[in-house]
């Protein structure tokens, strides 16, 4: 089983800050982690592999440095990591994105033979589009199964999968047949930690570096912000409101005033709801 | 994924071609404005209706009709749902009516919703940011090939006629506007309750375009096994809900969400959370309130040591009322609610509590 996962190195976003004076991104001393919904992803992954077999192989697009996120997976049990990396892709939208990282794929193939499943993230916590892995099951022509809370069964000889979906209202049990796109829910397993021999190993292992023609992209007008039908026109921090929160008084005042000052607001301006409220603790 | 690296290409944008407009000679017929209608078991998620209420001003200004894309298997359900699509503005309904439709699998729906597309060939097509509608987008803008802006917040048009996306960027920090310039149809979601529901109009009426459904059972290959239905339909109440408690971060502690729960089982409220508070695992994630979790548009909303993030802004921002309760006086929070009272959420949550309950008690006594 040749299980590929895509995962991408995000800015931990707990620790971004605007700059208060140019509403600008700082970004210097952000940390960076692989994005956590990737976890979810890697770690079904790690389990069909220790289960049938075969191996896994992370896959990241992104700078050079993205090389950290792919030594990260390889200390949890990932055994290959290729990182498709080029200035052509720079200001790609998750259209551009899919193309190369689909394209990558198709390379490994060629390595490492027929790709079974990949595995992308939810979503991301940057982004939090959700368009890149729909857009690699399409291009690939995978058997896409999103928001995955279980793998309920593979069998590799009949290659065919059962899975639970969430879907509005329940879940639903899906099967189908290999090769096939999954991301996985938040929770939906425990991601292991790293072992030391594994940590180890992700030191010293060689990355497979791709660039977009090692990685077979010769239109490279497919590529990038030239490749990408949405264009960012303006970037902005949001208006505050004309008029700011009308503050309840609170100096030297006792909680309770304090309290009861803001029911009395409260239902000042929404007198409706006071009158709803009262009729339901009636019928209570 | 991609979070489009914004700044950079907004800097890089300049010398671009696609940041002007030159729409290629086949895309001009492309017109009017789609909003995919998300039914599953027999009922339309209102998002649907939500967004035929914003699709209904973005047709009028562009002088256009609106449709709505309804894909479902056949039955009463269905023909209610085109009757409902009227009623919430739509001049027709696109119907692809056939039992292979009945639930959704992300085949049939991609390959159905890309021939509408192709074969009338909609300006805009909108869809929910449900977990079903993101599945289907994702697959549809890569079979058109054209632009997808998730989980916008506010849509305009601009001078050019093109749509003009407004989404959070960077993880909730900062707003960026999106446009499909050169490509069609231009694709947006938007989240459940970001938009206001629109008014129904009783007995308005529209007409139906069939389209025949292109596809076989034995073609497809995922099949459905089963459906589980949730025990407790808990989860989605939060972003339907009335009244709303939160807390952020300024609790301190897993423990202290208990003065927040008290509080909203007085109010007969659903409680809810901040981002950080799900990701230091006090709140399980379907409690998250902002623009990755739920949004809300309840008639009270009282929120208690959050500071009030853009990411949380966007998806409380449709609240009738917002009670902001913080030690900073500077929180960004206090921006954008209404009412605020500086100090510590320990202290004021149980005092409200004590407050509401009082309040609601002795007029009940009275009357």
């Amino acid at each position: 089983m040749n299980i590929v996962v895509c995962i991408k190195q995000v800015p931990d976003s707990a620790q971004i800050r605007v700059h208060p004076v140019t509403n600008t991104i700082m970004r210097q001393g952000v940390p960076t982690i692989i994005n956590p919904y990737d976890l979810f992803s890697l770690e079904a992954a790690l389990q069909l592999r220790d289960q049938v077999g075969g191996k896994v192989i992370v896959l990241t697009m992104g700078p050079p440095m993205a090389e950290d996120a792919l030594r990260k997976a390889m200390g949890i049990g990932a055994d290959k990591a290729v990182l498709l990396t080029d200035r052509f892709f720079a200001g790609s939208d998750t259209l551009a994105t899919s193309y190369a990282l689909s394209m990558a794929i198709s390379k490994i193939a060629e390595t490492e033979g027929p790709i079974d499943m990949v595995f992308c993230g939810k979503q991301t916590i940057d982004g939090d589009t959700a368009q890149v892995g729909p857009g690699i099951a399409c291009r690939l022509g995978l058997n896409q199964l999103t928001y995955i809370t279980s793998i309920e069964s593979l069998d590799a000889a009949k290659r065919e999968i059962t899975v639970q979906r969430r879907a509005e209202g329940g879940v639903q049990v899906l099967k189908t047949a290999l090769p096939v796109m999954v991301t996985m829910l938040e929770g939906s397993n425990v991601v292991r930690r790293g072992s030391m021999p594994n940590v180890l190993r992700a030191a010293r292992e060689p990355i497979t570096i791709l660039n977009a023609a090692k990685a077979g992209i010769e239109d490279l007008t497919r590529c990038g912000l030239k490749g990408s039908p949405t264009v960012v026109k303006k970037v902005f921090a949001p208006k505050p409101r004309a008029d700011k929160a009308k503050l309840v008084e609170t100096a030297n005042r006792s909680h309770t005033d304090i309290a009861n000052d803001a029911v009395e607001a409260i239902f000042a301006a929404a007198p409706k709801l006071h009158t709803d409220l009262l009729g339901r603790v009636a019928q209570a | 994924m991609s979070d489009k690296a914004a700044p950079a290409a907004a800097a890089a944008g300049g010398n671009r071609a696609g940041m002007k407009k030159e729409l290629p000679e086949h895309f001009k017929a492309y017109k009017h404005v789609w909003v995919f209608i998300e039914m599953e078991r027999g009922v339309v998620h209102p998002v649907s209706w939500e967004l035929l209420g914003e699709g209904r001003k973005l047709a009028d200004k562009l002088g256009v009709e609106l449709a709505g894309a309804l894909l479902a298997g056949p039955g009463e359900a269905t023909a209610a749902a085109v009757k409902d699509c009227f009623e919430y503005g739509a001049d027709l309904v696109y119907l692809m009516e056939d039992p292979i439709l009945a639930d959704y699998r992300n085949q049939t729906y991609a390959a159905s919703l890309t021939d509408l597309v192709n074969t009338h060939k909609p300006e805009i097509l909108l869809l929910g940011a449900t977990n079903l509608g993101r599945d289907l987008a994702g697959t549809v803008a890569t079979t058109l090939a054209t632009g997808l802006t998730a989980d916008c917040t506010e849509l305009a048009i601009d001078h050019e006629g093109s749509l003009a996306a407004t989404r959070p960027t960077f993880g909730g920090t900062l707003l960026c506007t999106i446009h499909t310039l050169n490509f069609r149809p231009q694709m947006a979601t938007v989240r459940p309750r970001v938009m206001a529901m629109p008014e129904r109009q009783e007995g308005r009426q529209g007409r139906v375009v069939p389209h025949k459904l292109a596809l076989e059972e034995s073609s497809i290959i995922t099949k459905i096994l089963d459906f589980i239905a949730d025990a407790n339909i808990e989860k989605a109440q939060l972003a339907y809900a009335d009244i709303v408690v939160a807390g952020g971060m300024g609790l301190g502690r897993a423990e202290n969400f208990k003065l927040v729960q008290d509080l909203a089982a007085v109010l007969g409220a659903e409680y809810g959370c901040s981002r950080p508070v799900v990701q230091k695992g006090w709140m399980p994630a379907e409690r998250q309130i902002g623009q990755t979790g739920k949004t809300i548009r309840p008639r009270l909303y009282i929120a208690a040591g959050i500071s009030g993030a853009i990411q949380h802004r966007v998806g409380v921002e449709g609240s009738d009322i917002i009670l902001a309760i913080n030690t900073d006086p500077n929180a960004t929070i206090f921006e954008f609610a209404h009412m605020g009272i500086v100090g510590d959420a320990l202290q004021i949550l149980p005092a409200l509590t004590e407050a509401f309950r009082r309040r609601l008690a002795v007029n009940r006594l009275a009357g």
